[in-house]
């Protein structure tokens, strides 16, 4: 079956990085991932969407076209791709943001993704990161070797340590009951 | 440590770097364009690394030119660009295809004509990469429809690039350049890669384009190999120096599209899935068939007998692999995005022997499977 | 009986050449000759003549490369310097010069010309600067003086033109020189000059298109043209004895600009050298 996942907000905060995260992240767990992007012409602000799709059979179409899994940052995005959700999909927003009324409550799981990022972690910038450990833990798609490997590869340097206070910080923002509601497995 | 890949998520743009550079490419010149740029990142990042020349230069056309110097001197080049790039590549393309100069063109297309929509998919350069540039010309065309076929297939565009002496389009779209996949790439050791051929036909510089009877590819030494031949974009007869005699003009241009005419069945590779009890085909390419093979899997499930046929050689068009699957089928459904232009070469092979129906999108975004099944579901009417 | 040079450095077998009657082209030409014969002959550069390559672009200027016996590219309109960059930049050895004219360098190649100055490429750029469109048959360069007329300036040229080896200099060019058809031993000075400077260089020299310019603008004859350079261009060591009341309205036949700059391909080898090592020590 296919997972197909949709990461959206504003140029800038890294949605796309945290698409190309997760699915790096499955392939190191030995899953078959296509990630693509679609984004307008500002490198900073603008609309950005990002799109993993997580299967174990051959993935061929590239997009995602009935999400089971929603990331939003900003409320534009929110508002935006409350839209065709699949009926179980589960739905990861920042707690800042408004739920519009079509979706059920329930499956939104409102958490300070961009509050835990500035203060705790303390750089606004490693949200993506934080949004990525609230994912994984919600959803319980990847051990945490492969999601460790996933991050690795796709940041600089030197800030390791940064990025795992951050993915920890992420993952602390899901209570369990809620983990347990809402863990998928791929089958 | 194990011996083992083990599977990597790699971008479509970063495939064609990783596989140019194991297909021998030491020199890139290149100019900033969505969606192909992450090409020229990837090489200024690389090709330092195995000892390799990125340049980036002032325009497209510069590029396109310092490639074709750079492989006259004797080094694999490539270039990529994308919609409006390749428009401005286009002459001294056709000087590589007349001076049978080796070299790849990497084109990611993004839609529209103009500036058109530069972060969006779409495949409206499939003519242009046929006629782009003026006058009657050979052209061999790949098109990869996965980021491990981007790998393995542009080592295939060096490879008939420099057995035929021609530029190679590497017709490549946004859905794959900017699609990252998991994959594995083959050991270079189980990689074909052809050497340029460093020594002339006959040992004569001065008969530099002189081919033997029944061979259609003239062997050349690279500049400064000690021997002084002249290359010009001017009709030349086999030494290589302007001509206006109108025979050794016409031989010229009969050999040169002969070169590939003669060899379509060593240059034609076609993807043919699940076609031998198929009713209909769908034909695509490059990065449509994603969502074709999706629609084929479903139709399939409901029982409907649809396979796919896809030109990986998209230029010369696989006409001979398409014609002998006629027989067998009540129907063709040729799915791209643009206005229906490997339509115009199905229907032209298929000559009204079948019918030919045509699916298309230009509006930015990806054909999904459903709209191609709901195509077959009303062919089938 | 063609001379001994042209014996050896030109294609005999390719001869006559394509140039009017008077047309300094062919002056411009074997200044190349005699300048490389110079440098193969000079025991402190020794020149291969093997590693010599010769490109050139579209025009009058750009048939010299098919006439000179050397490694010879003759490209596309206004990318010879384009296609010189690709060659030099792959094999650094090779002693790449580029013939061009006055349209096909700063007009539809000006681009080229500028961004290979600012780079600092090792080339040396010959311009064969007729102030004119030979080829098509006489229309206005980007180095026609203002007023004069050609096919496609009947009422006389309204463009200001270039002067070509400031506008190299400009960009960043480490040798800019200018030269002329009746000043050849100078000439063929400053083209030596210019290949064994690293980096790169550009020798300006003024041709003459009797043919077009010179009928279009009642210039004279070949003789006349001739006479022109002699009586108003000057070389270095009498245009600087010159007062700056004789100096008015003349042009300096030398060196106008040389200053010292890494070469872009010694740069790019460094590059990879460091890149490498660092590679090596992770």
């Amino acid at each position: 079956m296919r997972f197909e996942m949709r990461f959206s907000g504003s140029g800038g905060q890294g949605v796309i990085l945290a698409s190309v995260i997760v699915a790096e992240a499955a392939v190191a767990e030995g899953l078959n991932a296509v990630q693509s992007q679609s984004y307008g012409p500002e490198a900073r602000g603008g609309m950005c969407k990002a799109e993993t799709v997580i299967s174990r059979d051959k993935i061929w179409y590239s997009k995602v076209t009935r999400p089971d899994f929603l990331l939003a940052l900003t409320q534009q995005s929110l508002d935006k791709y409350a839209a065709g959700l699949a009926p179980e999909a589960v739905v990861l927003a920042d707690d800042t943001l408004s739920v519009p009324a079509s979706l059920d409550r329930e499956r939104v799981l409102l958490v300070p993704i961009l509050a835990t990022a500035r203060e705790r972690v303390g750089k606004l910038m490693t949200a993506n990161i934080v949004a990525v450990g609230a994912v994984n833990k919600a959803l319980g798609l990847f051990g945490e070797e492969a999601l460790y490997e996933g991050v690795r590869r796709h940041i600089p340097a030197g800030t390791e340590e940064l990025n795992w206070k951050a993915l920890a910080a992420g993952a602390e923002l899901v209570s369990d009951a809620d983990a347990a509601r809402f863990r998928r497995a791929l089958d | 440590m194990s011996m083992a890949k083990k599977a990597v998520l790699m971008q479509g743009n970063e495939a064609c770097v990783e596989g140019a550079i194991a297909a021998g490419m030491r020199f890139y010149a290149g100019y900033p364009i969505t969606p192909s740029t992450e090409i020229a990142e990837q090489c200024a990042l690389r090709l330092p690394q195995v000892g390799g020349k990125f340049i980036q230069m002032e325009d497209e056309l510069a590029s396109m030119a310092a490639v074709l110097g750079a492989s006259a001197a004797g080094i694999k080049a490539m270039t990529a660009t994308s919609g409006p790039g390749f428009s401005l590549k286009q002459e001294n393309i056709g000087y590589g295809c007349m001076a049978e100069i080796p070299c790849v063109i990497v084109d990611v297309q993004r839609s529209g004509p103009s500036t058109g929509l530069p972060t969006s998919p779409s495949q409206g350069d499939y003519m242009q990469a046929r006629w782009g540039t003026h006058g009657d010309h050979p052209v061999i065309a790949l098109s990869p429809s996965s980021v491990l076929e981007t790998y393995t297939l542009v080592i295939r565009a060096f490879n008939l690039s420099e057995k035929y002496r021609t530029p190679v389009i590497f017709l490549m779209d946004e859905i794959v350049g900017h699609m990252r996949e998991g994959v594995t790439l083959p050991d270079p050791s189980d990689l074909i890669v052809n050497k340029r051929k460093a020594s002339f036909h006959d040992g004569a510089y001065k008969r530099c384009y002189y081919v033997p009877e029944g061979q259609y590819v003239p062997a050349m030494k690279p500049f400064g190999a000690g021997e002084r031949y002249n290359i010009t974009g001017l009709a030349h007869d086999i030494s290589g120096f302007p001509t206006n005699n109108n025979d050794q003009a016409g031989a010229l241009y009969t050999r040169l599209m002969e070169k590939i005419d003669r060899n379509v069945d060593d240059i034609v590779r076609v993807q043919e899935t699940m076609l031998d009890d198929a009713d209909t085909a769908i034909v695509c390419f490059g990065g449509t068939a994603r969502a074709v093979m999706s629609a084929v899997e479903e139709a399939r499930a409901q029982g409907m007998k649809v396979g796919m046929f896809r030109p990986i050689t998209v230029w010369p068009f696989p006409e001979g692999h398409l014609r002998a699957r006629l027989p067998g089928l009540k129907r063709i459904l040729v799915v791209e995005h643009n206005y229906g232009q490997m339509f115009l070469e199905v229907q032209r092979v298929v000559a009204g022997q079948t019918p030919v129906e045509f699916l298309g999108r230009l509006d930015g975004t990806v054909i999904p499977p459903a709209d191609i099944l709901e195509k077959l579901r009303r062919m089938e009417g | 009986m063609p001379s001994e040079l042209i014996h050896e450095f030109m294609r005999i077998d390719h001869l006559p050449h394509i140039w009017c009657p008077g047309c300094g082209n062919g002056v411009i030409m074997r200044d190349v000759a005699v300048a490389i014969q110079e440098l193969m002959d000079d025991p402190e550069v020794k020149l291969n003549r093997e590693k010599v390559v010769i490109v050139s672009g579209i025009g009058c200027s750009s048939r010299a490369a098919g006439y000179m016996d050397f490694n010879s590219i003759h490209t596309t309109h206004g990318r010879a310097i384009a296609f010189a960059t690709g060659i030099k930049f792959a094999k650094p050895e090779l002693e790449v010069i580029v013939l061009t004219g006055d349209g096909d360098c700063s007009a539809i190649g000006g681009n080229h010309l500028i961004h290979a100055a600012r780079r600092n490429m090792g080339l040396t750029v010959v311009t064969f600067n007729n102030d004119i469109y030979g080829m098509t048959g006489g229309q206005y360069s980007p180095t026609t003086p203002a007023g004069d007329k050609a096919t496609t300036a009947p009422y006389g040229s309204l463009d200001r033109p270039f002067d070509i080896a400031q506008l190299a200099a400009g960009a960043g060019a480490t040798f800019t020189a200018r030269g002329s058809v009746y000043h050849v031993r100078e000439t063929i000075d400053l083209i030596k000059q210019g290949i064994r400077h690293k980096g790169f260089s550009l020798i300006d020299v003024y041709s003459v298109c009797p043919t077009y310019y010179g009928r279009k603008n009642h210039k004279g004859g070949p003789v006349e043209m001739l006479r022109w350079q002699k009586e108003n261009m000057v070389p270095t060591a009498r245009y600087y004895a010159m007062s700056e009341e004789q100096k008015a309205g003349k042009l300096l036949v030398g060196t106008l600009t040389h200053s010292e700059y890494p070469e872009y391909t010694d740069e790019y080898d460094k590059l990879v050298k460091r890149v490498q090592a660092e590679m090596a020590g992770r």
